[in-house]
């Protein structure tokens, strides 16, 4: 069994009560960080850790909060993001469901660091039994005296709200998630400036996943140097994996980051291959936004290199054979899937989500959903699928957030490795409503890399 | 005070010599011409407005003399600020053509097109913008959004259909009105602008949303269906006025003033806000002191009509001999 950094405890009966954690070695990091560390010295932990951003980016969260602007006289705040929203990442319900103190007690040392003196989780508004869960240990850390006035006889004071979001996806973009989070629509605000200069009412402020929050417990309590022995090369220490599709086990798995995707695939510690006896087609493998790869480029590097769960490796090969760690949203698809349909319901999901304050989202996305349903009903054209690429291509990178670039990577993508399919969509309307296109040539090995010329 | 710090700008090769935190579009500005990036959304008499049409986007292929480093993406001009140094590319750059002329179609995607039965055609701004940088044709196959037309307040209808969400009319009821009762409902390509419950907005300054509107999504209901743009004549006036500038253009037909709005520069932003007063109810002559024929940009279709370019004509202009000889007919020209 590997290491588990995040989840070591999750099987402990009762494990989301105060005096459970407590006993299980709970609020040592807090202790251990308010006695013996000043702030500077938690981020230069957090710096050496590597720990880089679990919500999508990859931004190592150290860096981000010594980016933090110190101005005299004005407020600093953290703010947690846990709008988790992205199709196919569950990762941050399950921990705040399971382990409410991990993440306050992260927030309360990320707090300290910072010296914010008022912090928010911004939860998304479906997630209403986890707010409840949350409100209900950040009672109980208070009255433990961890929370509030005079933290253990320290000094420091930090009062933690939780405040659920009206349940946009578009809210999980850190400024958008400032603006709701001030009671304004959630629109993002043009950057510059950024947040750590002027974020949450004109004050300096750090948003930051749930993810990253709770692994600065880890770090604090063992140390950034222990945390960063985990891991393979700039991908240091644990993520959690939001594994769902046709998987034999699929459910959340703490992985640590340089296990091979073929062994997280297939072997019975993880998710024990594919359902029903079936083969791998295609996997999207961060949740919605990245690029999906056919299972042979997955499980495959273009140079027949062995793809790990990491940020770099994930990456390898940028746009044209790659795809991103993104949050961790693993979905498997087995050879019974149609990739168009798929892509329609990205798209979909991209056009209900637009929050409409730029022209080429708001249009492209409605646009894109309206040809790709066309496509998957027996009534597109040939000439859809290049006008599919432009579109997407119109959208990409002119955005003010990136929602516009999360909206045409997948279809951009899907057509990059799977346009055979969205031909035979159009070229057999009627068989295309009967039955799917099959894995086809979608899993077949990589031909060879040419060898290099000597000479 | 310190003496204002300049800094060196480079937009498509013209150098130009700006005020520190200026924007790129402004300096572009101030250059004037063919290399101003056009802007849909930003105005700039409204603080924060901008970035949103992302018509201006431009490329900055050199960030700034400290550091040199390209930017990544292409950026929203109105919003960018100016660094020491800075190359800009707006019309060299076929990358930016190419975005915009992707943008004017997303813009266009859900937009009427009825131009012919539009009261803003001929001053729009939109229609500009795909006139220079638009596709004949649309690739676009589906239905439009459609609207129902809704009224706000007596003189202000609102043609949701025609918006292009630029905020423009949001941050002047923001700014310029006390309070603001209008703004954008639901989201994504459902967003609307639209009053909470159909209220009226009912406010002295509340006919300026006419002015900043782009589009003809909010219209002059005091001017609708009167005539098109062109066969009127922008004259230059002003009055007394307690409440604004009374600085105006009245736009007459024959000897009727047909409608009053804001003086509107190159840019299509007027140079100062006017009162519902001025603008909706004054349209007699006699209400208003002439200044003289407002100058219209001879690109504009407005200038088709103009009496100024040809009656008279530029010989008899030149001529004293020819303009005593025509007097009788020059008067009847110039009394309106």
């Amino acid at each position: 069994m590997r290491r588990k950094v995040l989840l070591e405890h999750i099987n402990v009966p009762d494990i989301n009560k105060f005096d459970v954690y407590r006993s299980k070695g709970g609020y040592a990091a807090v202790e251990k960080a308010l006695k013996t560390l000043t702030p500077e010295e938690i981020v230069e932990e957090v710096k050496k850790s590597g720990l880089r951003g679990r919500g999508g980016a990859g931004f190592p969260t150290g860096m981000k909060w010594s980016f933090l602007a110190k101005p005299e006289g004005v407020p600093r705040y953290l703010v947690c993001n846990a709008d988790e929203s992205e199709p196919g990442t569950f990762k941050d319900r399950f921990l705040m469901t399971k382990l409410p103190h991990l993440l306050i007690e992260g927030m309360i040392i990320g707090s300290f660091a910072l010296g914010a003196k008022v912090s928010y989780i911004y939860v998304r508004g479906e997630m209403m039994p986890q707010i409840r869960i949350l409100e209900k240990a950040i009672a109980e850390a208070k009255n433990a005296g961890f929370l509030g006035k005079n933290i253990l006889g320290t000094g420091y004071d930090l009062e933690l709200y939780v405040q659920p979001g009206g349940g946009a996806y578009i809210c999980g973009e850190e400024t958008a998630l400032i603006e709701s989070l001030e009671g304004k629509r959630g629109n993002p605000r043009i950057k510059p400036p950024f947040p750590a200069i002027a974020g949450l009412w004109g004050c300096p402020t750090v948003v930051n996943n749930v993810e990253s929050i709770a692994a600065v417990v880890p770090i604090i309590r063992d140390g950034g140097e222990e945390y960063a022995k985990i891991g393979i090369g700039r991908s240091t220490g644990t993520k959690l994996i939001s594994a769902s599709g046709n998987l034999v086990k699929p459910g959340i798995y703490e992985i640590e980051l340089g296990v091979p995707v073929e062994e997280f695939i297939y072997s019975d510690e993880y998710c024990g291959g594919i359902a029903n006896g079936k083969r791998l087609k295609a996997v999207v493998a961060g949740g919605s936004s990245v690029p999906i790869l056919p299972a042979n480029l997955i499980t495959k590097t273009i140079n027949q290199e062995a793809r790990l769960m990491s940020y770099e490796s994930l990456s390898d090969g940028g746009f044209a054979t790659g795809s991103m760690m993104g949050s961790g949203g693993f979905i498997a698809f087995d050879e019974d899937q149609c990739i168009v349909r798929n892509t329609w319901n990205f798209s979909r999901f991209y056009h209900h989500e637009s929050c409409g304050q730029c022209s080429p989202c708001r249009e492209g996305t409605g646009w894109m959903e309206k040809v790709l349903h066309r496509l998957e009903y027996g009534h597109g054209k040939l000439s859809d699928i290049d006008l599919l690429v432009d579109v997407s291509k119109k959208i990409e990178g002119n955005t003010i957030c990136p929602l516009g670039d999360a909206a045409a990577w997948p279809v951009a993508s899907a057509i990059r490795h799977f346009r055979d399919e969205f031909e035979w969509h159009v070229k057999e309307p009627r068989t295309c409503l009967e039955r799917n296109y099959g894995l086809a040539h979608y899993a077949d090995p990589l031909p060879k890399p040419e060898p290099a010329l000597v000479g | 005070m310190p003496e204002e710090q300049l800094v060196k700008v480079n937009i498509d090769g013209i150098p130009v010599e700006v005020a520190a935190g200026t924007t790129i579009l402004n300096a572009a500005r101030q250059i004037g011409g063919d290399i101003v990036p056009p802007a849909m959304c930003y105005y700039s008499k409204l603080s924060g407005s901008g970035g949103k049409c992302r018509t201006c986007l431009v490329k900055v292929s050199k960030g700034s003399e400290k550091d040199p480093r390209p930017m990544p993406k292409l950026v929203a001009s109105c919003r960018t600020t100016v660094m020491d140094g800075m190359e800009v590319q707006n019309i060299t750059s076929a990358e930016v053509i190419e975005a915009r002329k992707g943008i004017v179609e997303m813009l266009l995607l859900n937009h009427p097109l009825d131009c012919p039965i539009c009261d803003q055609a001929g001053e729009c701004s939109l229609q500009d913008l795909g006139y220079e940088h638009g596709a004949a044709k649309t690739r676009y196959e589906f239905e439009r959004r459609q609207f129902e037309r809704i009224d706000i307040g007596d003189k202000i209808q609102l043609h949701m259909t025609r918006c292009i969400l630029c905020y423009r009319c949001v941050f002047v009821a923001d700014q310029i009105t006390d309070h603001r009762i209008h703004g954008i409902l639901n989201r994504g390509d459902h967003s609307e602008i639209s009053t909470y419950i159909h209220q009226a907005v009912d406010n002295d300054f509340s006919g300026n949303v006419i002015d900043v509107c782009p589009v003809g999504a909010l219209t002059d209901k005091t001017f609708r269906f009167k005539n098109r743009v062109w066969f009127t004549k922008p004259v230059e006036a002003h009055r007394d006025c307690d409440k604004c500038c009374g600085k105006v253009t009245l736009w007459y037909k024959g000897e009727d003033v047909l409608r009053v709005t804001g003086r509107k520069d190159v840019y299509g932003e007027v140079e100062e806000f006017i009162c519902n007063t001025c603008r909706f109810d004054q349209k007699k002559t006699v209400d208003w002191i002439i200044e003289g024929p407002r100058k219209v940009a001879n690109t504009s279709v407005i200038s088709s009509n103009h009496y100024d370019s040809l009656k008279p004509l530029p010989v008899i202009k030149k001529n004293l001999a020819l303009q005593e000889a025509n007097k009788e007919q020059l008067e009847r020209y110039t009394r309106l």
